[in-house]
């Protein structure tokens, strides 16, 4: 099997999407010619075609609604939103229409519109190229939120929720598009290809939508998170010595609470973890649901390792992103309590 | 400094226009002008949309004072579809009127009616080919009547009964019909707008023949979605028309609220350099003209049109608001443009077509039509009284699995 990182994992994804599909397109700003702007779609509209891969105006309300409507005439359109920090001008057509145009219509109309997105920080983005906005839109009923934290799992679940009809918001964790990262803004960039997860497959899989993944097995404390810090989360249980449990959810919405729980049945500890602001974060779903499922599992308090309840710095970006320092920290409160 | 006399002491002011005329003041229509019928020239399909500027200045109009059908842009119709035309607007004011009163009555939580714009949407319905989408507003039923849809199903939808096809999931007038190619109507406005185009492009990508049709309110021009779809349909030179209904009223706003110092709607879309086409909507065969006009041209290349369908609002803006706190009450009655259905019906006089008694019979065998209908609605259930949709089927649609949130949450409602 081939090496991959995650932008070539995905290209590989949409490569494999289009070659299966004629009804699959794909558009959004700059990924026609130039592949966007971090190249994710590069090769694409050479291969397929200028009708399959191409440019369309800044206007993601636009993109989103174009979207919709191609995919209630039966096509498969996948947009680029180019920043997750710019998908707010479309989310009025994700929130009262994407999600419920096949609830509202009593399933006359199915909108399998699947949005893929660059988030979060570590890559000096500053507030507006660094957002983490994914608790927005587990808060919607009728979309699905997908998060992958490999090349391996991006490429089959970016598969997986474009031959859905279910509608999926795909954020793409853009500081480990070329290599995980541990979470120690020094340290020299890893590359993907030493990583198990690096092994893609050329042709066509799937990993499963609503289902996490245990990364390491542990028995001190379990962690659950997405997105980059899972890597911060595996770098710190290496670097500290506890024997964290480490949970991958790479869904959202619906997140996979069978596996949470049995973990945290099994450990009694929990971290949540992610990037984005600490209040109403998606770490709160998680704790309410794990204090429901598990109270009386729990030896401590749940600890919620976020970023601040403010806009992403710049200069200061990693005093806000929740890095190998803080995330041991994290592991020595629940553990040592 | 340049100042005129006139400019002495000149400065920049506050500024928040105002309609002419309030309740207790006389109607006032002094600032419109509208091209007389027959007037406008009827261009090739696909003339460069930049070169239609005449036309968005002006006003596509068939029927002049006189109710007799002149000018290039005469559809030549038969006088058996002007009767299909007109018995479809005049089923529509009926079933309106009839809903509106069951509102009264509670008999539903909501209605809006479309008096005096039936000809906007029962003319664009029969210009149109049955298998073309339509992504209406909330004012497009004549749309469905026009379509054929049966009015108990439509009945049924409105008093969110065990048949309604929506599962009582949506607001009354809400509809959608995609067997008769109806998208479903959201209530967030304008959003259907450049939703329209997309699925234009989507006939297009498929090379199939059809194309679609969206239809928004003067007011929701000022909503992103309308530009979107302007730049949409633009770009990618879609085959889809795009209608403004201007009735001149947003609930209690007038239309100068959203189209500002321009002097119309029409002129907006000259800007994206696509065809745009003011057209005198109470007219029938100026609607239907126009959009034969433009399905033609989106049919065959020449990419979208943008019409402003010029109207009168003769009611309410639905239900829940009275037009007399807010504008005229004789305002209706003098809109220059006058009822669509009335000048249709004269013209068919005129032709020797149609007549009086004719049109009382028909009033008569569609409001016993309508009767029956409500009856044989109400045998499926009302809001009020049941029986709805089952309790369960909230839960449903969502998602090709239910997942295991809506799995507990069925069982924590106990359905």
């Amino acid at each position: 099997m081939p090496a991959m990182n995650m932008l070539q994992s995905l290209n590989s994804a949409m490569d494999v999407l289009l070659e299966r599909d004629g009804d699959v397109v794909i558009f959004g700003e700059d990924v026609g010619y130039f592949g966007g702007v971090f190249g994710a779609t590069a090769g694409l509209q050479k291969k397929y075609g200028l009708d399959r891969v191409f440019d369309a105006p800044i206007n993601e309300s636009a993109i989103v609604a174009m979207a919709i409507g191609m995919a209630a005439k039966g096509l498969r359109p996948v947009a680029e939103i180019q920043f997750s920090d710019y998908i707010f001008p479309g989310i009025d057509q994700i929130v009262s229409e994407l999600s419920r145009i096949r609830y509202r219509s009593a399933d006359q109309f199915r909108t399998p519109v699947v949005v893929r997105t660059p988030s979060g920080g570590g890559i000096r983005g500053g507030q507006t190229h660094s957002m983490s906005p994914e608790a927005f839109f587990t808060h919607v009923p009728g979309v699905q939120v997908v998060i992958p934290s490999t090349p391996y799992d991006a490429k089959g679940l970016l598969i997986a929720a474009t031959e859905s009809d279910d509608p999926v918001i795909f954020f793409e964790p853009k500081r480990i598009y070329n290599g995980p990262f541990d979470g120690k803004p020094d340290a020299p960039l890893k590359s993907w290809a030493k990583h198990p997860k690096g092994e893609v497959p050329e042709g066509h899989y799937t990993v499963e939508i609503g289902k996490a993944e245990i990364v390491r097995e542990g028995q001190a404390c379990t962690v659950v998170t997405y997105g980059t810090l899972v890597h911060v989360a595996e770098a710190a249980a290496e670097a500290s010595g506890i024997d964290a449990e480490i949970i991958d959810l790479k869904t959202l919405a619906p997140y996979d609470i069978e596996t949470i729980a049995a973990s945290v049945h099994k450990t009694g500890r929990v971290v949540v973890a992610h990037e984005a602001p600490r209040t109403s974060g998606f770490g709160a779903e998680l704790a309410a649901q794990i204090q429901e499922e598990c109270f009386y599992a729990l030896e401590t308090p749940i600890f919620r390792l976020t970023g601040w309840d403010t806009p992403y710095p710049h200069a200061h970006e990693w005093a806000y992103f929740p890095g190998q320092e803080r995330f041991i920290r994290a592991l020595k409160t629940v553990t040592e309590a | 400094m340049a100042q005129d006399a006139a400019g002495q002491g000149a400065q920049s002011r506050f500024h928040v226009p105002a309609p002419p005329a309030r309740p207790g003041e006389a109607p006032d229509f002094s600032a419109y002008s509208f091209q007389k019928a027959g007037e406008a020239k009827r261009p090739d399909p696909l003339i460069d949309g930049a070169r239609t500027s005449d036309l968005a200045h002006g006003l596509v109009g068939v029927l002049d004072h006189n109710h007799q059908a002149v000018g290039e842009w005469d559809p030549r119709l038969s006088p058996e579809v002007l009767r299909e035309g007109l018995s479809h607007m005049v089923l529509t004011r009926i079933y309106d009127d009839r809903m509106l009163k069951l509102q009264r009555q509670g008999k539903m939580s909501f209605y809006m009616k479309s008096a005096g714009e039936e000809a906007v949407s029962v003319a664009a319905a029969m210009a149109l080919n049955k298998t073309d989408m339509v992504f209406p507003s909330y004012r497009q039923q004549g749309i469905l009547i026009a379509r054929g849809r049966n009015i108990v199903d439509m009945m049924c939808h409105c008093i969110s009964n065990s048949r309604d096809n929506l599962k009582g999931r949506q607001l009354p007038v809400h509809y959608t019909w995609k067997e008769g190619g109806f998208f479903s109507v959201s209530g967030n406005l304008g959003t259907q707008f450049p939703q329209a185009v997309g699925y234009a492009m989507g006939c297009a990508y498929k090379g199939e023949d059809s194309i679609a049709a969206s239809w928004i309110g003067d007011g929701t021009t000022a909503e992103v979605d309308f530009h979107s779809a302007l730049v949409l349909a633009s770009t990618y030179r879609a085959p889809v028309i795009l209608n403004v209904v201007n009735n001149q009223w947003a609930i209690s706003m007038f239309s100068g609220i959203s189209r500002g110092e321009a002097s119309n709607f029409a002129m907006r879309g000259l800007g994206y350099g696509i065809a745009s086409i003011r057209v005198d909507a109470n007219d029938f065969l100026a609607v239907y003209a126009a959009t034969r006009w433009a399905a033609e041209r989106a049919r065959k290349g020449g990419g979208p049109t943008f019409f402003e369908m010029v109207t009168y609002r003769k009611d309410a803006h639905s239900t829940s608001d009275d037009p007399g706190k807010y504008r005229p009450k004789e305002e209706g009655a003098q809109w220059p443009l006058g009822d669509p259905i009335d000048r249709l019906k004269n013209h068919l006089i005129g032709l020797g077509e149609w007549d009086e008694d004719r049109h009382a019979a028909l009033e008569r065998e569609m409001t016993a039509y309508v009767t029956k209908a409500y009856k044989e609605a109400e045998s499926h259930g009302t809001l009020h009284d049941g029986p709805l949709s089952p309790t369960e089927t909230i839960f449903e649609d969502l998602y090709d699995k239910p997942d295991w949130r809506l799995i507990r949450q069925r069982r924590d409602l106990g359905v």
